[in-house]
Formats: structure tokens, C-alpha cells, sequence
């Protein structure tokens, strides 16, 4: 089950929320944080950060020797990254979002790929053996989705030295292929996505079996809730709203979800010591444990609401 | 000389547009017979990179000079390994295609030795 956390606004909670969703989810739960611009759960979960992997977008290179500069690859450029014009052919790096397409048209296979990088994934486990997940966008790099949809990728049975699973004999002694392979539905996985409502945040979201907006009572939380429920219907994945800092505000999220037929799932007050908690790097659960069987229960609430 | 002068419009008398990658469409005139036509610029409507899709349309239209009132980086690149010379005509006045073509003519218009502002890509989202 892939639940994402996410928001709209920031600075409502989703890391605080996803964190403590996280804990008290089991042993079978994986966390990814797909904030590359600037994650912050580590500081929470104190992942042992031991595994690294250079990621970014496949750059067009050609091979002006066998290039014939028939323009196949500008037809087909979106991004009108790459240029054909008289007898030379031009790469804008800045403009290519990676797709492939200009190496896939070329009639004359002069067109290679290498890797611009453009961030790092890193990943490991913490103390209490949840495998964790980041992407860290480079500084001054403009796009982030590259990053999250590596992240997304990313093998996490590296982390416990587990041989590539495609090599792990089944129960009948056949090899597994790719496609054979047990769906692993015991798996949790957590998305923490960015803020915002555009396309980093949208990326987070594709695949997944839920989408958790936290979410405050104020008109900016509501403003930025209603966009990110947009994207939440435009990609039919069913959503659910957690109000973070409940008592202030007023009461135009609550009747907003009533109206757009979202359930709340849960309500955290506003509470000085949560805020004391958070600022010195402890989790929700771990400051105040009695929510921790409350976030059990919204864990249940989300399966339930998955599996209908 | 094929000239491609940008322009919002469709005749000789339409006004010049001194944006390249997003003018409304290009007047091409040969300077010597002095026949145009004009032409849409399909980069008016691109999410990126219309100084480079609109340059590679100038040039499959067979232009050896084009004047416009500004050229961004990547325009420049693309225009300058074409050979294809980049004129500049005054952004603040209000001349016709064919105006400009006379001061074009006259050798009134200078040249852009390099792009004439910074890039407007900012990155995707």
C-alpha cells in the first residue's frame, strides 16, 4: 500500500504527520522523502544514510559523423531542446526534460544518451530497521522530477544485502522474473511529498493507493487543500484530510470537506508542546505517545478505505 | 537577401513585433524583387524554447537576415551557427514591416553582436 502525505501549503505538517504515520505503522513500512528540494525527515527517523546513487536525466549526445541533419529529432523535440539548422545540429541542455524521443526517431542511431546528474537518492535503515529513502536535488537545478521519479525507482532490498530479487528462487524452485514477482503488498510504503501543487507534487503522487492532505484551518490551508484535491481527483486516487493545528482558524476546511465529500480522518489540536517537540527533532508518537494507537487507527481507516 | 522581419500581423503594412520567439509571424521579403509572404510563427504557442523552434522556422523558410527588436540567448546561439544575420530595429516605435524593410535597406539598422537580454527559461515545473 502506497499512502502519500501531502498538502498544498506549507508548513502544515506533512512531515510531522508522515513521520508518526511511519512509526506506528509496523515493521513492514518504507519511507520515502520526495521533498528532494529540501527534505527534512531524516532528522526525525535518523536513517543510517549508507547507500548513494547519482541520478538525473539522459542528455541527447550526437555523433556529428553520422548525423544527416534530417531534423527528425527537433520534429519531435516538446521542448525544442535540440536543434537542426542547415548542416549543424544543436543540444540545449536546460530545455531537455531526458524522454528519449530524439534518440529513439534518429534514422542513423547518431544519437546517445548520457547522465546530467542532477541530484542524489540516498537511502538506509534506521535504528528500528524502517527502510528510508531521500532525494536530494542539486543546488540551481530546475527540475525536480526527475529526481522523485528515480526515487520512486529505487531497490530497496540493497539495504538488507538481499541478492537482486529477480534471483531469489520461488517455492517451486523457478527463478522469479520481473513480472512473476509477489506483489508485496505487506509493504507500507510513505510518500512525504513536497509542497505546492505542480509538478514534483503530482509525480509523488502517481502509483499511489492513497493521498493523506494535511491540512490547517485557515484560509491558506483551505486555499492550497482544494488544489492539491484537484490533482488527488484529476489522478482518482482516493483522499482523505487530517487538520493539523485544530482550534485555530476557522471552520471553512471543515465545511469545505463536507461539501467535497472528504472525510477527515483525524484532527491534531494546536498544542504548545507539539510545537516544542517537533522543533527540537522528536516525532509526534515519540512526544506524545498516546498518539501512536491513534495513528494506528488511521493507518486501519486508510487500508479500509483502500481495499473498498 | 531574404530578410524574415517579425511582425503581428499579416501584410507588408502590419506592425513590426520586436519580440523574435514569440512574434505573431514573420514577413519574409526578398530585398531585391521585393515579394513577400507572410508566415505564423509556430513557436508563439511553445511551453519552451521559442527562440529555438522560431529560429530553425526562419531558416527552413530560407532567410539570410532577419530583423527583430530583440534576440534571447538561445535564439542567438541558434541563429548565429545558421549564418543568418541578426538585425535590430527600434522596439519604441510604432513602424510597419515595410518600414522597417526601408530602414533595413537604407542600412539604418544595426546589428546584434550578442543576445540582447538574459534568457527567459527559468525551468520546468
Amino acid at each position: 500500500m502506497r499512502i502519500v502525505v501531502a498538502s498544498g501549503k506549507g508548513g502544515t505538517g506533512k512531515t510531522t504527520v508522515a513521520t508518526s504515520l511511519a512509526l506506528s505503522a509496523g515493521d513492514s513500512v518504507r519511507f520515502m522523502d520526495c521533498d528532494v528540494e529540501a527534505p527534512n525527515a531524516a532528522l526525525f527517523l535518523n536513517p543510517k544514510l549508507d547507500t548513494r546513487k547519482e541520478v538525473g536525466i539522459q542528455l541527447p549526445v550526437v555523433d556529428e559523423s553520422l548525423c544527416t541533419h534530417c531534423g527528425k529529432c527537433a520534429e519531435v523535440c516538446e521542448f525544442h531542446a535540440i536543434a537542426v539548422i542547415g548542416k549543424k545540429i544543436l543540444v540545449f541542455p536546460e530545455l531537455c526534460h531526458g524522454c528519449g524521443s530524439c534518440m529513439l526517431v534518429c534514422p542513423e542511431k547518431a544519437i546517445s544518451e548520457r547522465l546530467d546528474v542532477m541530484g542524489v537518492l540516498e537511502s538506509g535503515l534506521t535504528a528500528t530497521g524502517m527502510e528510508f529513502a531521500q532525494g536530494v536535488m542539486n543546488v540551481g537545478e530546475p527540475m525536480a522530477v526527475p529526481i522523485i521519479r528515480e526515487l520512486k525507482k529505487w531497490n530497496f532490498s540493497s539495504l538488507r544485502g538481499v541478492v537482486s530479487p529477480e534471483a531469489i528462487p520461488s517455492s517451486s524452485g523457478r527463478l522469479f522474473r520481473r513480472e512473476e514477482r509477489p506483489p508485496r503488498n505487506d509493504i507500507i510504503e510513505i510518500r512525504d511529498s513536497p509542497p505546492g501543487a505542480s509538478c514534483p507534487v503530482v509525480e509523488t503522487m502517481r502509483g499511489a493507493d492513497f493521498i493523506l492532505l494535511v491540512t490547517e484551518p485557515t484560509p491558506f490551508g483551505l486555499h492550497d487543500l482544494k488544489q492539491v484535491v484537484g490533482i488527488a481527483r484529476e489522478l482518482g486516487i482516493p483522499a482523505g484530510v487530517v487538520v493539523n493545528r485544530d482550534g485555530i482558524g476557522d471552520n471553512a476546511v471543515e465545511a469545505y470537506c463536507a461539501e467535497a465529500g472528504l472525510p477527515i480522518l483525524l484532527r491534531i489540536p494546536m498544542e504548545r508542546r507539539f510545537a516544542e517537540a517537533i522543533a527540537s527533532g522528536k516525532t509526534l508518537v515519540d512526544a506524545a505517545p498516546e498518539y501512536r494507537p491513534v495513528f494506528q487507527s488511521l493507518l486501519q481507516d486508510i487500508s479500509a478505505r483502500v481495499a473498498a | 537577401m531574404k530578410i524574415a522581419i517579425s511582425i503581428s500581423g499579416n501584410k507588408l503594412e502590419s506592425p513590426f513585433d520586436p519580440r523574435f520567439g514569440r512574434a505573431a509571424a514573420f514577413c519574409l521579403v526578398d530585398s531585391e524583387t521585393g515579394e513577400w509572404s507572410a508566415h505564423e510563427n509556430p513557436a508563439l504557442s511553445a511551453s519552451g524554447g521559442a527562440g529555438v523552434q522560431a529560429s530553425q522556422f526562419i531558416a527552413k523558410l530560407g532567410a539570410q537576415a532577419v530583423v527583430s527588436g530583440a534576440y534571447g540567448p538561445k535564439a542567438f546561439d541558434t541563429l548565429s551557427p545558421a549564418e543568418i544575420e541578426m538585425y535590430l530595429a527600434p522596439m519604441e516605435e510604432t513602424l510597419t514591416a515595410a518600414e522597417v524593410l526601408a530602414l533595413f535597406k537604407a542600412g539604418k539598422l544595426n546589428k546584434a553582436a550578442a543576445a540582447t537580454h538574459a534568457g527567459h527559461h527559468d525551468g520546468h515545473h
